[in-house]
């Protein structure tokens, strides 16, 4: 059966994030021919929506309402839950993001239904798609289908394919919906992240560990990570030592990544570190250490000095590039 | 203050996982109290502590989820319940687990429910969420700081990084990130008390509950380990040779340069 699927656009600095474009994708196989309807809520947002169909959505609603400036679970449940009324789909996709995480379960309470989280795979199509997961922090998988009822899912960022983006035509109305009993209210947001490349959804990720050793230690780091359009992560050695902040944090207690490439320098390879990483297309790690347990998931190791190596990375890689 | 925390026995962090018969093999594993968990326990214990009141710790799980319950009782709970499923269901997913809590919680006039904001094992992060919703109460997610004035709550909260500061009131459930405090070990006399401190134990029955009521929206088809990788190399050489056959390496081989 062809079905009819609602998926949330998100932005990030002015622009739709990556993960949504990969949640179109897996709208699409969910839908099984059917159609692929995204949502835009927020205080401005219609300026995102032919960019959503460009991605692959066949026609876009957005909910634009001042309190829908700032993300609450009240604000957006609200929002949401009115579009799905609008439009009585047969499935739901979420990036697993800040967002997705905290509005998906809500949604789902209220439309008694199954949900799947953080999808890194599909099988099949429509009727006959079957969700993989990672479960024990990327120990194992799952393989797992919905019962009955809506199938809904949030995706993790970086693991499904967008669809190639053409110039398509495609429907953005607005639907008017009245936000009222904001239970939470945001007073302000400390930016602590790095601007430019998002960790949780970079291709390339440069990370460090209590082998770089300073805050200074982190500059070449850096510069490769920007030479490769990546982004810089850190263990939780590094953040506990005060040489980065937490919110570089890649493993178990911090972000799950799955990059083209993550690079590991000056990091022994805790098992709570590898919950983080272990996904990653191809690892390389370089450590003084060559009983380093971060060797046994690398496909490329070098043993030496990471302030040799790193340097000598970029400029090799400025030679080729 | 009436404090609840949701608390999951996962199995230990540095535990091997193995798959046999299609399930992952728990004989012979250490078992800990979810990581995140013992934040919300923490965390509710320092609530109690400044406001008054009593924390009480819940599972849904079976016999051996006893041990977990007296470890945060030892932390210093007031007291436990554990709802053992074992008897009545045997497939469960987020929506049983948030069903069942939420039925137990709903005459209790909680102020305050405390959750971790995901189980290291099964790994959705819904069950916390999904309980607020049956309640009909706010919930914030992923807080890292709680401060409590009369039925004032300030807040900050991780979103992927940054920190989101809010306002909000009782009653309300959040759940734990880390950073949010620097859990305590229980105490030996802790540990002596804990033996005294009450558990209750429940069965489906005795919330009301009906079997068809609970039953998952979703099915596990199949569990499997991640395929092996192939051992990696270790390059060799003067080190401006290694450097530039991982260059070499990346573009050509792996081709994700
Ligand atoms: C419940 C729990 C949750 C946790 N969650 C996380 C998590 O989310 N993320 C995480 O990362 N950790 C986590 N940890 C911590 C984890 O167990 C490790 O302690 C941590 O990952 C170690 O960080 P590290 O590898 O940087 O430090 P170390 O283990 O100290 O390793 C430093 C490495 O650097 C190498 N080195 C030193 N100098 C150089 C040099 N000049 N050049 C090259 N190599 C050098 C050393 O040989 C060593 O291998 C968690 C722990 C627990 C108990
Ligand atoms: C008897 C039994 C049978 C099961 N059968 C299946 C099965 O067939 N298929 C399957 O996929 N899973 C099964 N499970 C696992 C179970 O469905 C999930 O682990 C559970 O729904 C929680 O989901 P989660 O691990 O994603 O937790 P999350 O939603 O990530 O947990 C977040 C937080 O919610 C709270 N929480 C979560 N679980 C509990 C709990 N049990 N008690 C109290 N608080 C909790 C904790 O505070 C936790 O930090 C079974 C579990 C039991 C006990």
């Amino acid at each position: 059966m062809a079905k009819k699927v609602l998926v949330l656009g998100e932005t990030r600095e002015g622009a739709l994030r990556n993960v949504s474009f990969e949640a179109i994708a897996a709208a699409k196989k969910i839908s099984g021919g059917g159609e692929v309807v995204g949502v835009l809520i927020g205080d401005a947002v219609e300026e995102f929506g032919a960019e959503l169909v460009a991605y692959g959505a066949d026609r876009v609603v957005t909910v634009e309402h001042p309190h829908l400036k700032s993300y609450t679970s009240d604000g957006y449940g609200q929002a949401f839950m009115a579009v799905v009324e609008q439009e009585k789909p047969e499935g739901l996709v979420f990036g697993h993001t800040a967002v997705g995480k905290d509005l998906a379960p809500k949604i789902a309470s209220k439309l008694q239904a199954g949900l799947i989280s953080d999808v890194t795979d599909i099988e099949g199509e429509g009727d006959d798609a079957v969700f993989i997961r990672p479960i024990f922090s990327g120990k194992a998988f799952e393989k797992v289908k919905l019962k009955d009822g809506i199938d809904f899912i949030t995706v993790r960022a970086n693991n499904i394919a967008p669809l190639e983006r053409q110039e398509r035509s495609g429907d953005v109305s607005s639907l008017s919906v009245d936000i009222t009993n904001l239970r939470t209210i945001i007073k302000n947001v400390v930016r602590k992240s790095t601007e430019g490349v998002d960790l949780s959804e970079a291709k390339v990720i440069v990370a460090g560990g209590r082998g770089v050793k300073s805050t200074e230690g982190f500059e070449p780091l850096q510069e490769l990570a920007n030479l490769l359009g990546g982004a810089v992560g850190a263990s939780r050695g590094a953040c506990d030592a005060d040489y980065c902040d937490y919110s570089l944090q890649i493993g178990q207690t911090g972000k799950v990544v799955t990059p083209d490439l993550y690079i590991a320098a000056g990091i022994s390879g805790a098992i709570q570190h590898m919950a983080g990483m272990s996904n990653s297309k191809v690892i390389v790690a370089i450590n003084k250490d060559p009983e380093a347990n971060i060797f046994k998931v690398a496909d490329y190791g070098i043993v030496g000095d990471l302030f040799d190596v790193i340097p000598m990375l970029t400029e090799e890689f400025k030679k080729v590039m | 203050m009436n404090i609840y925390v949701l608390v999951k026995r996962t199995f230990d962090t540095e535990e091997k996982i193995v798959v046999s018969g299609g399930k992952i093999q728990e004989d012979g594993a250490e078992f800990i109290i979810n990581p995140y968990d013992e934040y919300a326990i923490e965390e509710a214990i320092t609530v109690r502590d400044a406001h008054g009141g009593e924390v009480t710790v819940i599972t849904i799980g079976n016999d051996e989820a006893e041990k977990q319950l007296r470890t945060a009782l030892a932390m210093g709970a007031d007291k436990a319940v554990l709802i053992n499923t074992e008897d009545d269901v045997e497939e469960m997913d987020q929506f049983t687990s948030a069903y069942i809590l939420a039925e137990y919680l709903k005459d209790k006039e909680a102020d305050l429910i405390l959750a971790g904001n995901v189980a290291i094992d099964g790994g959705s992060g819904q069950v916390g969420p999904r309980v607020a919703d049956l309640l009909g109460i706010n919930y914030v997610t992923t807080i890292t700081s709680l401060s409590i004035d009369g039925e004032k709550v300030s807040i900050v909260r991780d979103i992927e990084g940054d920190a989101e500061e809010l306002e909000t009131s009782l009653p309300l459930l959040v759940t734990a990130q880390q950073g949010l405090n620097e859990p305590r070990y229980p105490s030996l006399p802790g540990i002596m008390k804990a033996k005294k401190k009450p558990l209750e134990e429940l069965e489906l029955d005795d919330l009301d509950i009906e079997e068809d009521d609970v039953e998952a929206k979703t099915e596990t088809i199949e569990i499997y380990l991640p395929p092996k990788k192939a051992a990696g190399r270790i390059l060799e050489g003067d080190l401006s040779n290694q450097v530039t056959e991982l260059v070499g390496l990346l573009r050509n081989e792996a081709k994700v340069i």
